[in-house]
């Protein structure tokens, strides 16, 4: 073999064990959940050399989990489907319609990026407590409906697409739903998963909101839930690492499902945001 | 149909399209955003009314030391993560990028798989991995150390380790960004730069580097704004302790919102967070503007 060969091998060899220290906390969590709550804090080593399901079987007996499934899985969708519903209906108009007030309208929801979600969690809450909903969904929902991201994205591939269609449709008599609903958004699938994924992913994975508006066991979401069981169960590593992955897998299997449109929708939104 | 009346059906749909949007939009961005305001001038409690007081909430936070710490323990994460984080990830795109195929989809994955977790996942995680008796990380704490740490409990450790968990969670996002940029730059420049016999190095700075500036720029943009705007971890790891050696800015706005029920107050420190991300990310567009155009 020539020197640059071996200078290729040896640099894939070093990437890959790179990566296997990156995946490293991901792997130990499995292995440490596979293995009896005993064995755990024995000497035994880093292998995955034990395929023990009883922390698995106990954490979905014992804890609340199915519920706080039931309770993230509820108001994610909830909030993906309005998102892109009024997301798109907004861009369409911003897009394709001229009208009084359109681009006031627009420079607002560019310069909503500025103020970060956290600073109006006061206000927030001050507003679902006069409305009754705190410690239900729609007081977890409402909140995160703001998601300019999808306005301006939308906008931009609406942008794109001729004009002589849009005319085209006019001319036979289609008013602007149909033109949406029936050609703008069928000729914008791709961006519409990729943007409905990673709407759901943040709904999914946000803990500071449903942690404030959530008083309750009963209506927590996963990622609020999994912290309170940590103190119901004292030390059980083994049972903590299997509620993580447990509330990990959905957006994991997820992720590995819709890889190509997960990475596009991330790279669409962060050049955006740019 | 004549023109005007065309016109006038075309505003009507438009604002039938707009309105669920806006009104949501009017509802819970801006009317909360109104609210913080006109909240951080008065004395009022998290639910309940309260007195107009002026500047009294800004002039109180100038005087308040905590809110020196959490300032300055904002910059310190800033510092520890902004850069590293671009560094390692740039590093990581330019070896992924040299691989082909399967093996550079696959090795991606691995890197950008800690990203799509929910936080509370990850700190658990990390926390079993430090745990004091049984962590399997101890044993490399001990060997710089002499002795097990327990690094979210300890006032020097506790800011680095929380940036190191924030730096394995989010980096795949930026190794994303930096290979979509490195696909970016034509081949035929290197090729002909290595005709021009340049080393390895001569490529990177001469050609990679001014190519993928705009790219690192982004990156070091949303990450500045992302870091400054640190809780979820912090709460999650350390409660902001020990001795607020961790406390940070919305660790402070949520215990004097929520626990001590100072509604007002809280308002008057999201509004300075709100300040201070403006002002910030002006500075470095600004910066890194002058830095590309070198």
């Amino acid at each position: 073999m020539t020197a640059k060969q071996w200078r290729n091998i040896s640099l894939t060899a070093l990437i890959l064990i790179a990566a296997a220290i990156w995946v490293f906390p991901l792997y130990w969590a499995l292995t440490t959940s596979l293995r009896s709550e005993m064995r755990v804090v024995s000497d035994a080593g880093v292998w995955l050399d034990e395929l023990n399901f009883s922390a698995y079987i106990q954490v979905l007996s014992t804890s609340k989990l199915p519920l706080w499934y039931l309770n993230s899985v509820g108001t994610s969708l909830i909030i993906t489907v309005l998102v892109l519903l009024f997301g798109m209906m907004c861009a369409y108009a911003l897009s394709q319609l001229q009208f009084p007030g359109r681009r006031v309208l627009y420079l607002v929801i560019v310069a909503s990026f500025m103020v970060p979600a956290p600073a109006l969690y006061v206000a927030k809450f001050i507003l679902m407590s006069d409305m009754g909903l705190v410690n239900t969904w729609w007081g977890i929902i409402l909140p995160q409906l703001i998601v300019p991201v999808v306005v301006i994205v939308y906008k931009q591939f609406f942008d794109a697409i001729p004009k002589e269609m849009r005319e085209a449709v006019l001319l036979d008599g289609g008013s602007e739903f149909v033109l949406l609903f029936k050609l703008y958004l069928p000729l914008n699938w791709g961006i519409t998963t990729a943007l409905a994924i990673i709407t759901f992913i943040g709904a999914w994975n946000n803990f500071f909101w449903p942690f404030l508006i959530v008083t309750g066991e009963n209506m927590m979401t996963i990622p609020v839930g999994i912290t309170q069981v940590d103190d119901a169960f004292g030390v059980a590593y083994a049972r903590t690492m299997a509620l993580a992955l447990l509330a990990a897998a959905p957006v994991i299997i997820g992720y590995l499902i819709f890889q190509k449109r997960v990475t596009e929708a991330v790279m669409i939104s962060a050049g955006v945001k740019g | 149909m004549s023109v005007a009346k065309r016109h006038k059906r075309e505003v009507r749909s438009a604002y039938i399209l707009v309105a669920p949007f806006v009104l949501v939009f009017a509802v819970f961005f801006l009317y909360p955003a109104i609210k913080v305001l006109i909240l951080s001038f008065t004395n009022s409690p998290l639910i309940g009314d309260g007195d107009w007081v002026g500047f009294a909430n800004y002039a109180k936070l100038l005087n308040d030391r905590l809110f020196y710490t959490s300032l300055w323990n904002n910059f310190y994460f800033v510092f520890l993560t902004v850069v590293p984080t671009t560094a390692i990830a740039l590093l990581i795109a330019l070896a992924v990028n040299t691989l082909k195929g399967r093996l550079q989809a696959l090795v991606l994955t691995l890197f950008f798989l800690p990203y799509i977790l929910p936080v509370s996942v990850v700190t658990l995680i990390w926390d079993w991995m430090f745990d004091f008796q049984f962590g399997v990380l101890q044993p490399l704490v001990a060997l710089i150390t002499g002795k097990p740490v327990p690094v979210f409990k300890n006032p020097y450790w506790v800011m680095p380790m929380i940036a190191v968990v924030t730096i394995w969670w989010t980096n795949g996002f930026n190794v994303l960004l930096l290979i979509a940029g490195l696909r970016n730059i034509p081949e035929d420049l290197y090729e002909a730069a290595s005709l021009d016999g340049a080393t390895i190095w001569q490529r990177f700075w001469r050609i990679t580097w001014p190519l993928l500036w705009p790219v690192t720029a982004l990156v070091l943009t949303l990450q500045l704004i992302l870091q400054l705007k640190i809780f979820d971890q912090v709460f999650l790891l350390s409660e902001g302790g020990p001795f607020n050696r961790s406390y940070v800015i919305l660790m402070q706005m949520y215990r004097e919102g929520f626990q001590l029920n100072h509604g007002g107050y809280a308002s008057a420190i999201a509004m300075v967070l709100f300040l201070i991300i403006v002002v910030v990310s002006i500075l470095q567009y600004q910066l890194l503007r002058i830095g590309g155009r070198k």
